[in-house]
């Protein structure tokens, strides 16, 4: 094969990749394949086509880097106009945001056009661990705070991390920084070190856990939702065993601010045939997700609320001043 | 038997006329894929999934396509570090130790087949061992605390001192530059930048490609230029191609070995299959001692890292199925393939998905097969890629390497870094420090220190906690030795020049 051959095999296998990108939507997954986001673009995309939401494939870029700040900053500052962009959120957009992680960047550049699905936060332990309950631990943590570490997904001072935090908090325990975290990559590394007996505790998300618990490796002691999840009803809520904290991972979009209300409305119904199609339900099943639907104005008034929340707490125990 | 009822439910399932087409395409591609420096593995997989969507595959079959390319893509890596010296993806970086010398004394051919030869011992072990083992070696997973991957990838440098040079201390140099490369980006354990300078693209530090391509391609073209196309080391010979039935037989053993320790480097999360390929390189190395001539061009040079980093690809796919942890990149974007796909990983798939689980091991072994008769007999294509000039082929390369990084971020700050890396690489072949243990820190080094900090967080910055083990202490005594053998016995050993410095 000579030079040019390859350089023409090469050129044709990218733009391969590239199907569809003339008009169709693009869905910007700031992370590399693989996370939640991906997942984000890639089904929610994918159903979009398939129950004819779009004429075309979405086609999915992953643009990786910073915790989602290098894709927030380039659709503020490059993309503000387009129509035709769609990007993956979740609870760690708005932690991030709230925490002034974004360099500077804040919630009210872009718009938040919906959420269709979360996934609740959990703590889990170990199956031989001596904790029966939630109360158990944090007890436990109370009287002797490096007895218990927690293993978790994300960085320190990220979503994962300020689970248990919250319920410390709503205990009445202050000295916080005293708790042991430490951030993996991701939540089924979290649970092998947490089986492995590395750590005590995990704090994730309930569809990191899903197989682990069918496996019977770890127990779920809390599940950080208003109720219990369907399909995981022995499961009980932090809130029934009276620790009200409501933490859930939900899985969304936003795009860019400088789009005319017509095309915010267009996206919105759009993501609303995703939530209400018997594909989606099926995908959130699969993944863990409990049904979390807020699309539209509805939602952006949840991400301010959420912003001021996170950022209070985070104010709180001092991961930003 | 169970597993040989699965088998047959499985190639039931991935041997069909239409998958096998897509077999063989899938392996030609990630060849290619592989070969090109800066398209590794893990962005070939994630830049083809959107054909399997558009092509409305069926989950079997989209597995089949992609796992051909992902072990494509593993074959690939070998072909341009033996006839450029520049590594087509990061595992395939020990390969150019060994593979380009070989090619340089006009065994290109040999060293082609040789490699491709290795490749399916590793591989094809490593899916045999996945097969029958994955449920058990899952467990191993529980074993490794933050304590032991410290030990493990101590080990992993300690072993560096004297590889790639005859100068142990320009080696170490090479290796802690790498690991301040490796501190760039926003810290794990407290959440914030260093050395990003406010900029949002090092926020995630350096990319391992963007170095690569940088301190191989780049630094190449720079020697060429400066060289008027003279000095560059580029000057390969290319005679018959013939099978090296002797080479193989020799290093029958090596290739055991190596898929063994490749396997295990591949099964433990996070290590995947550039430690692999480096363990089982530098095992080799010290097990052939003085008379080895290891970095001369030497066989078994050849055959322990690609059937180490074969071993390791198949070995990652075992973390990734049975607790949906990837083992390394690409295997991150297969188990994203499957989650779109509806398959979640984890220790129930085995049982609730048979189907997948045994339709993924025979694609395994089907591609793997395909990948043998492709990379042997069309060895000859891959080496007339060297009858075209030089002042053609480097820009050529380079050019798509430009394209392969752009792809990987869409930034082009990743083009200015890696030209930036190009210089680095240009300065440090002139000082005759080796830019291997640089990648080498760059690739271990976050991970490392990730390690370190973690065991320092759960037991309170107590330092006793890292020998907490007999899995750690075991690896510290490897490290150790590893490290004072070698200071000992350098009068003794005469320390083989590189070729290409």
């Amino acid at each position: 094969m000579t030079l040019s051959n390859k350089s023409i095999v090469a050129g044709a296998l990218l733009s391969l990749g590239m199907i569809g990108t003339a008009s169709a939507a693009e869905c910007i997954a700031p992370a590399n394949p693989g996370g939640g986001w991906d997942f984000t673009c890639r089904s929610i995309g994918k159903i979009m086509f398939d129950i004819g939401a779009v004429d075309k494939p979405i086609q999915v870029t992953n643009m990786a880097g910073a915790g989602g700040g290098l894709a927030f900053n380039h659709v503020v500052a490059e993309r503000n106009e387009d129509a035709d962009l769609i990007i993956a959120a979740s609870s760690a957009t708005s932690t991030r945001l709230a925490q002034n992680a974004y360099a500077g960047r804040t919630a009210d550049e872009v718009r938040f056009v919906g959420a269709i699905g979360a996934d609740p936060g959990v703590i889990a332990v170990a199956k031989d661990s001596p904790f029966e309950n939630l109360g158990q631990m944090l007890d436990a943590i109370k009287a002797d705070p490096g007895s218990v570490a927690f293993a978790g997904g994300s960085a320190v001072g990220g979503f994962d991390h300020l689970k248990p935090l919250m319920l410390l908090q709503r205990v009445g325990f202050t000295d916080i920084t005293k708790v042991k975290y430490i951030g993996v990559d991701g939540g089924a590394d979290a649970i092998t070190q947490t089986v492995g007996g590395f750590t005590q505790a995990m704090t994730g998300d309930m569809s990191e856990v899903v197989g682990f618990v069918k496996s019977g490796d770890i127990r779920v002691i809390a599940v950080l939702s208003e109720e219990r999840v369907p399909g995981f009803d022995d499961i009980p809520t932090a809130k029934e065993q009276g620790f009200d904290v409501v933490a859930v991972n939900w899985r969304g979009l936003y795009i860019p601010k400088g789009v005319s209300d017509d095309t915010f409305n267009m996206w919105a119904e759009r993501l609303q045939k995703v939530a209400d199609s018997d594909e989606w339900k099926e995908a959130m099943v699969a993944n863990g997700l409990a049904p979390f639907t807020k699309v539209g104005g509805d939602f952006q008034s949840y991400i301010d609320g959420v912003v001021t929340e996170v950022r209070q707490l985070s104010k709180d125990i001092g991961v930003i001043q | 038997m169970d597993i040989l009822s699965n088998l047959a439910l499985g190639f039931s399932i991935a041997l069909s006329p239409y998958t096998l087409m897509l077999a063989v395409i899938g392996c030609f591609l990630g060849t290619i894929i592989g070969a090109l420096p800066g398209l590794g593995p893990s962005n070939g997989v994630a830049i083809l999934i959107p054909i399997t969507f558009t092509l409305g595959l069926d989950a079997t079959s989209a597995l089949v396509l992609m796992t051909s390319v992902y072990y494509g893509a593993m074959y690939g890596g070998r072909i341009s570090s033996i006839l450029l010296n520049i590594p087509g993806d990061e595992p395939a970086l020990m390969t150019t130790l060994d593979g380009y010398p070989m090619a340089k004394q006009g065994r290109a051919g040999d060293a082609l087949v040789l490699s491709g030869v290795a490749s399916f011992v590793g591989a094809f072990l490593a899916t045999i061992g996945l097969l029958l083992l994955a449920p058990l070696l899952a467990r191993v997973a529980y074993l490794f605390g933050p304590a032991e991957y410290f030990a493990l990838y101590l080990l992993a440098f300690c072993t560096l001192g004297g590889m790639a040079s005859n100068n142990q201390a320009k080696a170490a140099i090479a290796a802690c530059l790498g690991l301040g490369i490796a501190m760039v980006g926003v810290d794990n354990n407290s959440g914030l930048p260093r050395f990003t300078f406010g900029n949002m693209h090092l926020m995630d530090g350096v990319d391992f490609l963007v170095a690569i391509v940088g301190l191989f391609a780049i630094a190449e073209v720079f020697f060429f230029i400066e060289g008027h196309g003279k000095g560059s080391s580029l000057g390969v010979k290319l005679e018959k191609v013939t099978i090296p039935w002797k080479d193989i037989w020799t290093t029958k053993w090596t290739m055991l070995r190596s898929s063994l320790v490749g396997f295990i480097a591949g099964i433990l999360p996070g290590a995947g299959a550039s430690l692999g390929s480096f363990l089982a390189y530098m095992s080799e190395k010290s097990l052939a001692g003085k008379d080895g001539g290891f970095g001369t061009g030497v066989a078994r040079g050849v055959a322990a890292p690609e059937s180490g980093n074969n071993a390791a690809a198949g070995g990652a796919l075992v973390p990734m199925l049975t607790l949906g942890v990837p083992g390394s990149g690409t295997t991150a974007v297969l188990l994203a393939l499957l989650m779109t796909l509806n398959i979640t990983p984890g220790p129930t798939l085995f049982t609730d998905r048979p189907e997948v689980v045994w339709g993924l091991i025979a694609s395994l072994l089907i591609a793997n097969v395909v990948l043998l008769l492709m990379n042997v007999p069309m060895v000859r294509v891959f080496v007339r890629v060297l009858l075209v000039p030089p002042w053609i082929l480097l820009p050529g390369v380079t050019m798509i390497s430009f394209v392969g990084i752009y792809s990987l971020s869409g930034s082009y700050f990743d083009l200015l870094l890696m030209v930036g890396f190009g210089i680095l690489g240009y300065v440090l072949r002139k000082l005759d420090v080796p830019t291997v243990p640089v990648i080498l820190g760059i690739l271990l080094g976050g991970h490392m220190e990730d390690a370190l900090r973690r065991a320092m967080v759960i037991a309170d910055g107590n330092l006793m906690y890292l020998f907490s083990s007999p899995i750690a202490i075991g690896l510290w005594i490897a490290a150790v030795v590893g490290f004072i053998a070698p200071m000992f016995l350098r009068g003794v050993l005469a320390k083989p020049q590189r070729v290409s410095d």
